[in-house]
């Protein structure tokens, strides 16, 4: 139970049942639209914040942009359980590094962990990143596929929306963007994707990491509100028939039966 | 037919005002075939901490011992109870510790986390298979019916619910999604966590 790394304990068993015609049930993934953008003063992030499990919206408000070094974010799509569980591993990894080093660590630290861990397994930890920062040697953006390829780019999108926010990028990226100008681009083609795709929705997400700061706008768009309800739909108290109830009381109580006086009184010499 | 669909089973969790409700129907079958109809599957962890447990029913009792362990080993270690959160990401990482030989379960937790002032603050969490945590600020599901249940708890949840009429409407949710899945049903149970008292209720429901 204590040994490092994964466990195969169950693998003959679910083996055996897929070998009898038994699929294995879906983990949850994210559908996601992510983008990473190039700007004059470094990278702009971005994501959607829906996460489904087959034709269900599992999370409608879930967070796919992941913290790796205070100046380094990785946004994730693919296995949700896969991008939360490497970045966070990574994340680790460079912070043990940043201080053995004592240096700020680089994106291209980061990118190469990644790559490196993705390609031991073979595709098989389903992970597709984007992965953005600034470090002493500037700003870098990379993607990151699931078998361990990488891409450097100065526009990057993934994900199943990533042809609707490649089409917002080639049409309207242009080198050196002011921030405000970068950050409405990035937040159309995570909207492109929200709205094109059925994999990608709810709420935009962005990061905005320049040399001096690290900004996490969450929630920065929300074009998907949902409105109050009109009326209350509560149920009159009493509506359920039960059968038996067990109240546990958390409450501790405790009465002191003082015993009575007479005794011997206790020795301080 | 998916191995969830063996034995059946659905769990749901809600938030209310100052409280939490978690419930589960009672069903064990081999697929169409009903097997018990008091197959328990919500177990405490702490006295307000709770998780339900739906899926393969010999991995249910796997990792509740698995989840009794852990959480007994670091009460002992901490010398303090375990808080909700800390316990949603130990029965994460204890799913994705076998994510190439997965146990075939979507745990369901609900509790009260203490907050610095001395007062409780509701929490309720969800994983699917492998470990994927899943932080909701209204309920949460799983099981065989959870496509149903996600139906009528998106219709019938509001905030700010009183423990009472939490009640209500989490039994309501689960015991009119579960009439409409085949593997979910024969019972159920419901429990309303708060901060001085926990209520468990057994439902009167359709046994077909």
């Amino acid at each position: 139970m204590s040994s490092p790394g994964f466990n195969f304990s169950n693998a003959v068993r679910n083996n055996f049942l897929q070998e009898k015609g038994i699929p294995l049930p879906k983990a949850t993934s994210t559908g996601t639209t992510i983008v990473g953008c190039l700007f004059k003063d470094g990278i702009i992030l971005g994501a959607d914040t829906r996460a489904t499990e087959g034709e269900i919206i599992a999370d409608k408000n879930c967070e796919k942009i992941h913290y790796i070094t205070e100046s380094i974010r990785c946004c994730g799509a693919g296995t949700a359980a896969d991008t939360e569980f490497t970045t966070a591993s990574i994340s680790s990894n460079m912070e043990l590094h940043a201080l053995s080093t004592g240096r700020a660590p680089r994106v291209v630290t980061a990118m190469t962990m990644l790559k490196q861990y993705l390609f031991q397994y073979q595709g098989h930890v389903g992970a597709a990143l984007v992965l953005g920062g600034v470090d002493s040697t500037g700003p870098h953006l990379f993607t990151i596929h699931p078998h361990g390829s990488t891409d450097k780019l100065p526009y990057v999108t993934m994900g199943s929306g990533s042809l609707a926010a490649m089409a917002v990028f080639e049409s309207s990226w242009k080198p050196n963007m002011e921030r405000g100008e970068a950050l409405a681009l990035v937040s159309a083609a995570i909207s492109a994707g929200i709205f094109n795709d059925l994999g990608s929705g709810s709420n935009v997400d962005a990061c905005v990491i320049t040399a001096t700061q690290t900004e996490m706008l969450r929630n920065f768009v929300k074009p998907n509100e949902r409105v109050e309800k009109e009326r209350r739909y509560t149920f009159r108290r009493g509506t359920t028939a039960w059968k038996t109830e067990n109240i546990r009381s958390l409450i501790v109580s405790e009465d002191i039966t003082p015993v009575s006086a007479g005794g011997d009184a206790m020795d301080i010499s | 037919m998916s191995i969830m669909e063996l034995n059946g089973g659905s769990v749901i969790a809600m938030v209310g005002k100052d409280c939490v409700a978690i419930a589960s129907d009672l069903r064990l079958g081999n697929q169409a075939l009903g097997i018990s109809s008091s197959f328990q599957r919500i177990f405490p962890v702490t006295d307000r901490v709770y998780v339900g447990l739906p899926g393969l029913a010999t991995d249910v009792t796997t990792l509740r011992e698995r989840f009794r362990y852990r959480v007994n080993m670091y009460t002992i270690k901490e010398e303090r109870e375990i808080e909700p959160e800390t316990f949603a990401h130990l029965v994460s990482s204890t799913l994705y510790e076998h994510r190439f030989g997965p146990y075939f379960i979507e745990p369901v937790m609900a509790g009260l986390s203490k907050t610095p002032s001395g007062g409780y603050k509701p929490f309720i969490a969800a994983t699917d298979l492998i470990g994927c945590l899943n932080f909701a600020k209204d309920f949460v599901v799983a099981g065989t019916a959870s496509a149903k249940l996600f139906g009528v708890a998106e219709g019938l949840w509001e905030p700010d619910l009183e423990a009472e009429d939490l009640f209500e409407t989490i039994s309501q949710t689960l015991l009119n999604a579960v009439d409409r899945d085949a593997y979910s049903g024969w019972g159920a149970i419901v429990h309303v966590i708060t901060k001085d008292k926990i209520i468990t209720r057994t439902l009167k429901a359709r046994m077909d």
